[in-house]
């Protein structure tokens, strides 16, 4: 069920100049969130942030009622939010929207890939694989090592591959040049820049592998009300918030191929 | 003490949503009690089953937001054989605005709903700035709008809602115009015309160009449009644009709205509408009014 509920940040870290990481602790019962499914934030204080901002939920802890978000600073809003400090508090709407599915075999091969800012999601993704005996691939790009934050948390849940644009950390290139990309899996999830995400659902979908991607489009209401957020499926326009943000390629033909 | 009533339509206060801001209502059934709305508006229904506009189609402004989502929605026929029997069971209004490209599409439309026993009201829809053939088209001009109405009027026996366009130079004569070929009540504003360009895109920030203004930002144009319309016609006035707290909705009615319709707010808080129930029913304590009644219209 979904609550609207003021969360108390006990963390906050900053991870380097463009990304910062919040711990919400929710003082009592929080709502079960799958991976994939983000919350709605409230920034207050300003006439330009008058909406909340949709983030998605970087990592959980159902038994701590704990939660923590990834954010990229890119905005108004979440410039705002940056200037938020442990003690604070922060309004949620949460759980939405719907997740990656995690119904897998044990022993299945999954490849997750992340870009940028995309990156946030996989991580509670990975772990949730990890309670299903599947021990995934976790391929992670950005421009720079820089924008790679916080690779070192993913290191228990899978087997870990770096790739940047200038080769600062791992391998020298995009994360589809990255020999790790062309194994065999039998399902792909991935989160990051349109671009990225839609090489990797077209090589996905030559190689006959699933895969699921996570689309992030301006947003008002977050609850599939307002019908802002659509996306072009092959069934038509379908919200971001509601239907998605994880949509399988099988039904994103339109999307994947403009 | 918030009873009140738009023509047949009887109000367990004067709480309405306004339509395309609360889906089907369903979408905030886990933030609130729907049962303690006096009613709410859902999303703009067409004679057949519409895309909509292309994507990018919000952007948000300074107190407010651009929308230019363009009437998608499933068709008449799917809301009543499918939405409908989801909602009825509600203990409240439960409102169809009613949208078109044609005199003959509206009346389509109204005479499907006017069939559904558990929807006691239509609000007909002309005054959509998104959509490229007819909506505000009949909504900004005195003789469009009294044709439509008139020909709605004649298919459909409820309670009927007219939303106007604030996108005139005039309101009150389209209002007049409206009351004249049948209509029951007029609610506005819808939005206001707006645009907005990314500068580094160098782009409009919506796929449609323009977009319709809501939000905190219109609240005054609004309010003075509720208050002109309020005293130029002799129907019940419902009133919208801007309204988030349970004071914004007493300035409305004081202004002269029997009802209000809460919109864009829902995005902001889910529970925005039950919050501004209870805080009219404090405002009335602890201003010794009895019946919201007493203030309705007082300016």
């Amino acid at each position: 069920m979904k609550e609207i509920h003021d969360f108390k940040i006990i963390r906050r870290e900053q991870l380097g100049q463009h990304y910062f990481r919040l711990v919400l602790q929710h003082g009592g019962t929080m709502q079960p969130v799958a991976p994939g499914q983000f919350v709605e934030v409230q920034v207050e204080g300003r006439p330009e942030v008058m909406l909340r901002r949709p983030i998605s939920v970087h990592d959980v802890d159902q038994e701590t009622g704990t939660m923590s978000l990834l954010i990229q600073i890119v905005g108004n809003g979440t410039r705002r939010l940056a200037e938020l400090r442990e003690g604070d508090s922060l309004n949620l709407v949460y759980p939405l929207g719907h997740g990656f599915s995690t119904d897998i075999a044990s022993g299945s091969r999954a490849l997750l890939v992340g870009g940028g800012a995309g990156i946030a999601p996989l991580l509670h993704l990975s772990k949730v694989l990890g309670t299903k005996g599947v021990r995934p691939t976790i391929l992670l790009g950005g421009r720079t090592a820089d924008l790679i934050p916080v690779r070192d948390d993913f290191e228990p849940y899978g087997t870990l591959c770096i790739a940047t644009d200038d080769g600062s950390l791992g391998h020298k290139g995009l994360v589809i040049s990255h020999p790790a990309f062309a194994e065999s899996y039998n399902i792909i999830y991935t989160c990051g820049p349109t671009p990225m995400m839609k090489a990797v659902a077209r090589s996905a979908a030559e190689r006959g592998i699933r895969c699921e991607v996570s689309l992030e489009n301006l947003m008002a209401c977050g609850v599939g009300a307002c019908l802002c957020c659509v996306t072009d499926t092959d069934q038509g326009h379908r919200c971001v918030c509601k239907d998605g943000p994880v949509f399988d390629t099988a039904k994103m033909g339109k999307w994947m191929n403009v | 003490m918030l009873a009140v009533k738009v023509h047949n339509l009887s109000l367990k206060n004067p709480v309405l949503t306004a339509s395309g801001t609360f889906g089907y209502g369903e979408e905030f059934a886990d933030f609130i009690d729907l049962n303690r709305l006096g009613g709410f508006v859902v999303k703009g229904t067409t004679g057949t089953h519409r895309e909509g506009n292309p994507y990018p189609r919000m952007v948000e402004t300074p107190s407010g937001m651009l929308n230019s989502v363009g009437l998608q929605n499933g068709g008449v026929e799917k809301f009543c054989s499918e939405v409908y029997h989801r909602i009825k069971h509600l203990d409240t209004n439960i409102i169809v605005n009613v949208s078109g490209s044609s005199i003959e599409e509206y009346c389509s439309v109204a005479e499907q709903i006017d069939a559904l026993e558990k929807i006691p009201a239509i609000e007909l829809n002309i005054s959509c700035p998104n959509v490229k053939c007819g909506g505000m088209g009949f909504g900004t001009s005195p003789d469009m709008a009294a044709q439509v109405v008139e020909a709605v009027r004649k298919v459909y026996h409820k309670t009927l809602i007219v939303k106007l366009s604030p996108n005139v130079t005039s309101i009150t004569e389209i209002a007049k115009a409206v009351e004249g070929a049948g209509a029951d009540s007029v609610s506005l504003i819808n939005t206001l015309l707006g645009m907005a360009i990314d500068i580094e895109r160098r782009r409009p920030a919506m796929a449609n160009v323009t977009g319709g203004l809501s939000g905190p930002a219109v609240k005054p144009v609004a309010v003075r449009m509720v208050w002109q319309v309020a005293h130029a016609v002799n129907i019940p006035v419902v009133g919208l644009g801007g309204i988030s707290t349970a004071e914004d909705a007493i300035e409305f009615l004081m202004a002269g709205a029997t009802a209000i319709e809460v919109g864009t707010a829902n995005f902001i808080d889910p529970a925005v509408t039950v919050k501004i129930i209870d805080g009219m029913e404090q405002w009335c304590k602890n201003h010794g009014i009895s019946d919201i009644n007493e203030i309705i219209g007082i300016i």
